[in-house]
C-alpha cells in the first residue's frame, strides 16, 4: 500500500508509484498532474494565479502555473525523469460564486486555465485530459502507477480521465 | 467565527498586543452580529472569546472544518478606505436550519437543494450580519466600510477559500484567522465570519485605533 501525499494551496509535491498525491478542494484553483510515463515519476502543483509578478518577494513558485511548471519540471528532473516527454492531466479552474456581479476575482479560474494550457505548451508538454471549469469544487487524486486522474465533486459525483 | 487576515509580507511583526486589538474588534462585530441574529430568530444568541491563529493559507480550510467539508458561503468585497473580504461559512444543514427559523420551512432539508427564495433570504441574512459587523468596526475604527452586494456559493470549504485567498496570493502566504462561534441554546446555530483584510489594511486600522505598528 502506498501512501497519500497531500498537495496544499500553492504547493506542489513528487510522488512515485505506488503512492499517490492529493489536492483537497480545488476552487478556482487548477491543479496540474506532470507524468513521466516510463519512470513513472509525478508531480502535482495546485497553482493559485495565472503568472508570477515581476516582484520575486512572494516567492513561493507553486503559487503561479508558469513558475509552477517550471519548478516541477526541475523538480523532477532531479528525481531523475525524462522532463522531455512528460504528460499531464489538469483540473479545476472553476467559477465558485453565483450572483457575482463582474468582480475579476470571480474570473480568475477562467484566466488560471487559459494560463496553464499555455504554459504546458510552452514548456512542450503533452496534455492527455483536463476537466476544468463550471461551478463546482473538485477533490482530485494522481495515480503515477496508471496515470489515472481521479475527480470527486460533491455536485456531480466522481469521474476518472 | 471571525477571521482576519493579515496580508502582507511583515504578518510575522504583528505583536501579541496588537493581537489582542484585533481579537477586541473582532468580539465587538460579533457582538453587534450576534445581536441582530438574535433579533431575527427571536432568540438569544451567544458567542464565544475570539481565538486567533496565524497559519499558512493551506491551513485555513482545515480549520474551518475540511476542504471537503460541504458549505454555503456568502461573500462580500468591502470598499471604502479600507479595503477588506467578509466571507460567512457555515455547514449546509446550519444553513438549512437557519432558513426554516427564517422562513418557516426549508426546501434544502426535504430536497438537499435550496430554492431561489431560500438563497436570496441567505444572502440577506449575510447581508445583515455582515453590515452590523462592520458598522460595530465603523464607530470602534471611525473609519468607513462599504460592503458590496452579497454573492453565494454552495460547495467544498477548500473550493470556495481557494477563490477568495488567491487574490491574496501575490502579496502574502499566510493568515491570521481569528473565529467567534455562535450559539443559541449552547448548539452551533451559525458557522463563520472572516474578513481578510487588503494589504495595508492593517496598519490603516491600527493606526486609527491608535496602536503603534
Amino acid at each position: 500500500m502506498g501512501e497519500l501525499f497531500q498537495v496544499g494551496m500553492g504547493d506542489y509535491k513528487l510522488a512515485k508509484p505506488p503512492d499517490k498525491l492529493i489536492t483537497a478542494g480545488l476552487g478556482s484553483c487548477i491543479g496540474i498532474c506532470l507524468l513521466d510515463p516510463k519512470s513513472r515519476i509525478a508531480c502535482m502543483s495546485h497553482i493559485m494565479l495565472p503568472c508570477s509578478p515581476n516582484d520575486k518577494k512572494y516567492g513561493n513558485p507553486g503559487k503561479y502555473a508558469d513558475t509552477a511548471i517550471i519548478a516541477a519540471l526541475d523538480a523532477m528532473k532531479r528525481m531523475g525523469a525524462d522532463t522531455d516527454h512528460l504528460v499531464a492531466k489538469i483540473a479545476g479552474g472553476a467559477q465558485m460564486f453565483r450572483f457575482s456581479g463582474n468582480s475579476s476575482i470571480f474570473k480568475i479560474g477562467e484566466r488560471n486555465a487559459i494560463a496553464v494550457e499555455e504554459n504546458l505548451e510552452k514548456n512542450k508538454i503533452r496534455l492527455l485530459n483536463k476537466d476544468i471549469g463550471g461551478n463546482v469544487g473538485r477533490t482530485i487524486i494522481f495515480d503515477p502507477a496508471n496515470g489515472e486522474l481521479s475527480i470527486r465533486t460533491i455536485k456531480e459525483g466522481e469521474k476518472v480521465i | 467565527m471571525i477571521g482576519v487576515n493579515i496580508l502582507k509580507e511583515g504578518w510575522d511583526r504583528i505583536s501579541q498586543a496588537q493581537l489582542d486589538v484585533l481579537r477586541e474588534v473582532a468580539n465587538i462585530g460579533a457582538g453587534n452580529a450576534a445581536n441582530s441574529l438574535a433579533t431575527m430568530l427571536k432568540s438569544k444568541i451567544q458567542i464565544s472569546v475570539p481565538r486567533a491563529k496565524i497559519m499558512p493559507f493551506a491551513d485555513v480550510p482545515d480549520f474551518m472544518g475540511g476542504a471537503e467539508a460541504h458549505a454555503v458561503a456568502i461573500y462580500f468585497h468591502v470598499g471604502g478606505l479600507v479595503q477588506a473580504s467578509i466571507l460567512l461559512v457555515m455547514p449546509v444543514e446550519k444553513a438549512a436550519q437557519l432558513v426554516e427559523m427564517l422562513l418557516g420551512s426549508c426546501n434544502a432539508s426535504l430536497t438537499g437543494s435550496f430554492s431561489d427564495f431560500e438563497y436570496s433570504a441567505l444572502m440577506e441574512l449575510g447581508n445583515i450580519l455582515s453590515s452590523t459587523y462592520l458598522n460595530a468596526l465603523s464607530t470602534f475604527t471611525k473609519m468607513s466600510f462599504k460592503p458590496s452586494p452579497p454573492a453565494l456559493a454552495i460547495d467544498m470549504v477548500g473550493s470556495i477559500l481557494n477563490t477568495i485567498l488567491c487574490q491574496y496570493g501575490e502579496v502574502s502566504e499566510m493568515a491570521l484567522v481569528m473565529e467567534t462561534g455562535f450559539k443559541k441554546d449552547k448548539v452551533d446555530v451559525m458557522g463563520n465570519i472572516f474578513l481578510l483584510p487588503e494589504p495595508d489594511t492593517m496598519d490603516n486600522i491600527f493606526t486609527s485605533l491608535g496602536v503603534i505598528v
